[in-house]
């Protein structure tokens, strides 16, 4: 008896390596110590009320951004440990088995529990502060993608201490990531972490875009829509196109390892070629999923900081939509390799150059935007302004991919790896970053230290250069990527040497930035509304904004609203007058999501581990929440027009 | 103030600060879901088509399909498609009653048609052509499957629906929800003649 528990927790539980044993001990600490505080300071209510079971967008975005930059912190702790292991030859400091499964839990964190997350928390604080609605379109739907994206990463993140991680890469082909070569549970939580989120993901793609059609304030036609919400309307065309791809291509991997299917298997017919393209019809897709929003949040700030509306308002627009169609035409550049003959890649190819061209046509109209305008050294600028060459650098490396005849030369070497990051970083990251210190005083009526701000800026661009250039270098010289051992004789040590230089420069400025929200959540001074002088709605309400985001709906009447009425005002015109406040109608908070994303947990856990006694409940759990929420008719309430009018006077009277 | 429905095409003009038609919202959003499941079955038929020929020396579509089953499961469902416009019919001249019976019919139906299908099912494992069988039977009982999977989903949620209908009468807010079943629906008989084309037909061709 003794024995066989024995046996069962050494398989169950990941054993042998020191390092696990002090990422054990330091989650069971973590974990007892956000036990202690709450019940000491007797938060438990208050977590369960205003946060847990919330429906409202802001604080849902709040969450989601806390979450991905926990999952920055890993990812970030990931790719440090493989920069350690290469930096020089011979250093053992991970095992190779190790290695694989970090760089598959770094890439697969990154993009999908890192980027999608803090892109989606900055959708939800902002977009229905800056189209003037209430809330999204179904609130309650919101809550619940939140908790399928939270219980999708814990799960994902779990692997880490029992049952053992995935370690096929974070696209995980097979065959390799098939039964027959991965027998282990690593690959079953990679499939359920990303298919339980994926969902959420796109349920959230479905939210947003209705919420942009169907809630704009009064007069705001779509072409009087902000850049960032245009950017969020492009992105979510595109998710709602490609998440189901991903949720059948997961689906028909983990039925090939757990119902004993034939899709991409070696024998009966199946065809792992299938699952690369299929992977790919999302994967490409996803990337432009991630960065159209950053190019939504560089317009805000580009704007706002030069005090001119944006160049080209138009051919913004036309450049985003484009970019979201073409993006579903350039998979296949993923694998010009696979040998799919010269028509088919010169195809590609030619359409993977195409969309460097809405892209080009992004990058002048900033430069144009600033050109003769008064620009402002602020924290969100200077990561706009850095984005520029690095993405430009990132971009024309694409490009060089793109021509299929040289990417057999590029392909899998650490010039790709170097593309990717750059773009990645340069564009992705950098975005999120100028959108955060843009906003942050929109969420929490403070803005973070300029300071600090300043050398977390620097040590990120510095360390960026330092890191991946070196790299392009490394992969001319032939070095391969996912490759955790090199000898002396390649030559390729110097450079990595330099590059996890680089990768320990951006921690470092990861840390500065933690500092930096510390210190000015403790040390700060209030902000109004408007502490950027901002062009567009979310600037005309309270920092933070209280719940119903506006007291009375706001009439929009040009592209800029916020800027008009300010300049309409210093011309000592008269605003509209205001109708009567009214009774504002608000949905009601909800218990359902959390228990619901429970409920996938329990399920994924059992698919994971094909545990029916598990799953079985697990699904239930989840049609019960279905179901119950169907029959339930009282999900929303009125805020009487008292209770509006003495909060709004609370409001003026602090600031 | 509080339900009234807002006029489409005055939206402009109307004062209601941030009300929108509730149900109206759902509809769009229905569609957009909607879309996405075309993506989904879209997937899952180009991989059947890629695997269709991979049998793996096991049996293929011409040995496998019986068409009068499939031709019944069809007929079926497509009459359940016309029960389910005459339940809407019936809920637009606001009659509980019928809507309800309408429903109910449906329900039979597609019932009948999930049962036809596990019965094909059942006896083609029984004929050793399972789901491990090949290449092309993963992606053949994947494929159907997802239908079969959608209108058992489908039935489910036309109880739940019968069973709010008859506590709470026709109203603004299950007249939307049978809006949405409906639209689900004639979705899947959409699906089903696809399905019977590229999979039964072309099979046995």
């Amino acid at each position: 008896m003794l024995d066989s528990i024995k046996d069962f927790a050494s398989w169950f539980f990941v054993t042998g390596d020191p390092l696990i044993y002090g990422a054990d001990v330091s989650i069971v600490l973590a974990t007892i110590a956000i036990f202690a505080v709450l019940t000491y300071f007797k938060k438990w209510g208050w977590l369960w009320r205003n946060w847990l079971t919330t429906v409202d967008h802001k604080k849902i975005g709040i969450m989601y951004i806390l979450a991905a930059l926990l999952m920055l912190f890993r990812g970030g702790v990931d790719a440090i440990m493989m920069r350690t292991q290469i930096a020089l030859p011979g250093i053992k400091f991970l095992e190779p088995e190790h290695y694989n499964q970090v760089f598959t839990t770094h890439g697969t964190i990154m993009i999908l529990f890192m980027a999608m997350p803090l892109m989606f928390g900055l959708f939800n604080i902002i977009i229905p502060l800056q189209i003037g609605a209430r809330d999204v379109a179904y609130p309650f739907l919101n809550s619940v993608s939140f908790w399928l994206f939270f219980v999708g990463a814990m799960l994902f993140n779990l692997s880490f201490v029992i049952g053992g991680s995935p370690d096929a890469g974070w696209t995980s082909y097979p065959p390799l990531s098939e039964l027959m070569h991965n027998p282990g549970v690593g690959e079953n939580f990679y499939i359920w972490g990303i298919q339980i989120s994926g969902i959420g993901s796109l349920a959230t793609g479905i939210n947003f875009i209705v919420t942009l059609i169907k809630m704009r304030a009064p007069g705001m036609t779509l072409m009087k829509m902000p850049m960032f919400s245009w950017s969020v309307f492009a992105t979510c065309i595109i998710i709602i196109l490609a998440f189901p791809i991903l949720t059948v291509t997961l689906a028909l991997l983990f039925l090939d390892r757990f119902a004993g299917g034939h899709f991409f298997t070696l024998d009966m017919g199946g065809n792992p070629m299938m699952y690369i393209n299929l992977f790919w019809m999302w994967g490409h897709p996803e990337v432009y999923i991630v960065v159209l929003p950053a190019f939504g949040i560089y317009s805000e700030v580009v704007a706002t900081f030069s005090r001119k509306s944006i160049f080209g308002y138009k051919s913004m627009v036309f450049a985003m939509l484009v970019i979201s169609i073409v993006s579903f035409f350039t998979w296949l550049h993923h694998f010009f390799t696979m040998g799919s003959g010269a028509d088919i890649n010169a195809f590609f190819a030619i359409t993977t150059m195409i969309i460097a061209i809405p892209t080009g046509v992004k990058i002048f109209n900033w430069l144009f935007t600033m050109y003769r305008g008064r620009i402002r050294f602020e924290l969100p600028m200077m990561w706009t302004i850095a984005f520029i060459p690095c993405f430009v650098v990132g971009g024309m490396t694409g490009v060089m991919l793109a021509v299929a005849p040289a990417d057999f030369q590029f392909h899998n070497s650490y010039f790709l790896i170097a593309h990717f990051h750059q773009v990645l970083i340069g564009g992705v990251v950098f975005g999120y970053f100028a959108g955060l210190y843009y906003w942050w005083p929109k969420m929490f009526g403070f803005k973070l230290n300029h300071k600090l701000g300043v050398w977390a800026f620097w040590f990120w661009n510095i360390g960026f250069y330092v890191c991946f250039m070196p790299q392009y270098s490394l992969g001319l010289m032939g070095m391969t990527r996912r490759i955790s051992e090199y000898t002396w004789d390649t030559g390729w040590a110097p450079l990595n040497f330099i590059s996890t230089i680089g990768a320990l420069m951006m921690g470092i400025g990861f840390l500065f930035q933690v500092a930096q929200i510390l210190y000015s959540t403790f040390k700060h001074k209030k902000v109004g509304n408007d502490p950027w002088d901002g062009r567009t709605l979310e600037w005309t309400t309270a920092s933070p904004a209280p719940e119903y985001n506006f007291a009375i709906t706001p009439h929009v009447h040009a592209v800029d609203d916020w800027w008009a009425t300010k300049e309409r005002r210093a011309k000592g015109i008269a605003d509209d007058p205001l109708p009567p406040i009214e009774p504002i109608h608000m949905p009601k908070n909800s218990i359902i999501p959390p228990i619901m994303g429970l409920a996938w947990f329990v399920a994924g856990f059992g698919f994971v581990f094909d545990w029916w006694w598990f799953y079985i409940p697990g699904m239930l759990g989840v049609a019960i929440c279905m179901i119950a929420r169907s029959f339930s008719y009282d999900t929303d309430y009125y805020i009487p027009v008292d209770e509006v009018k003495r909060t709004e006077e609370a409001i003026r009277g602090s600031v | 103030m509080a339900q009234t429905v807002a006029h489409k095409g005055n939206h402009a003009a109307d004062h209601d600060h941030g009300h929108h038609d509730p149900n109206d919202l759902k509809v769009v959003g229905f569609w957009f879901f909607l879309i996405s499941d075309v993506i989904l079955f879209s997937v899952l038929f180009s991989t059947f088509i890629v695997l269709r020929n991979n049998t793996a020396g096991g049996p293929d579509g011409k040995e496998l399909f019986e068409l009068p089953g499939v031709i019944w499961e069809t007929f079926i469902l497509l009459t359940s498609s016309f029960t389910s416009g005459l339940a809407t019919l019936a809920m637009n001249r606001g009659k509980k009653s019928q809507l309800i019976g309408w429903l109910v019919v449906t329900a039979i139906l597609g019932a009948a048609f999930v049962g036809l299908e596990v019965n094909e099912f059942v006896k083609m494992v029984n004929e050793g052509a399972g789901f491990s069988r090949s290449a092309f039977l993963s992606s053949f009982f994947t494929l159907v499957g997802t239908h079969g999977l959608h209108v058992s989903v489908g039935l489910c949620w036309m109880i739940g629906l019968m069973i709010q209908l008859g506590r709470r009468g026709i109203t603004e807010t299950t007249k939307g929800k049978v809006t949405l079943i409906s639209l689900y629906w004639h979705f899947l008989d959409v699906i089903w003649i696809f399905l019977l084309t590229i999979v039964y037909l072309m099979g046995v061709m």
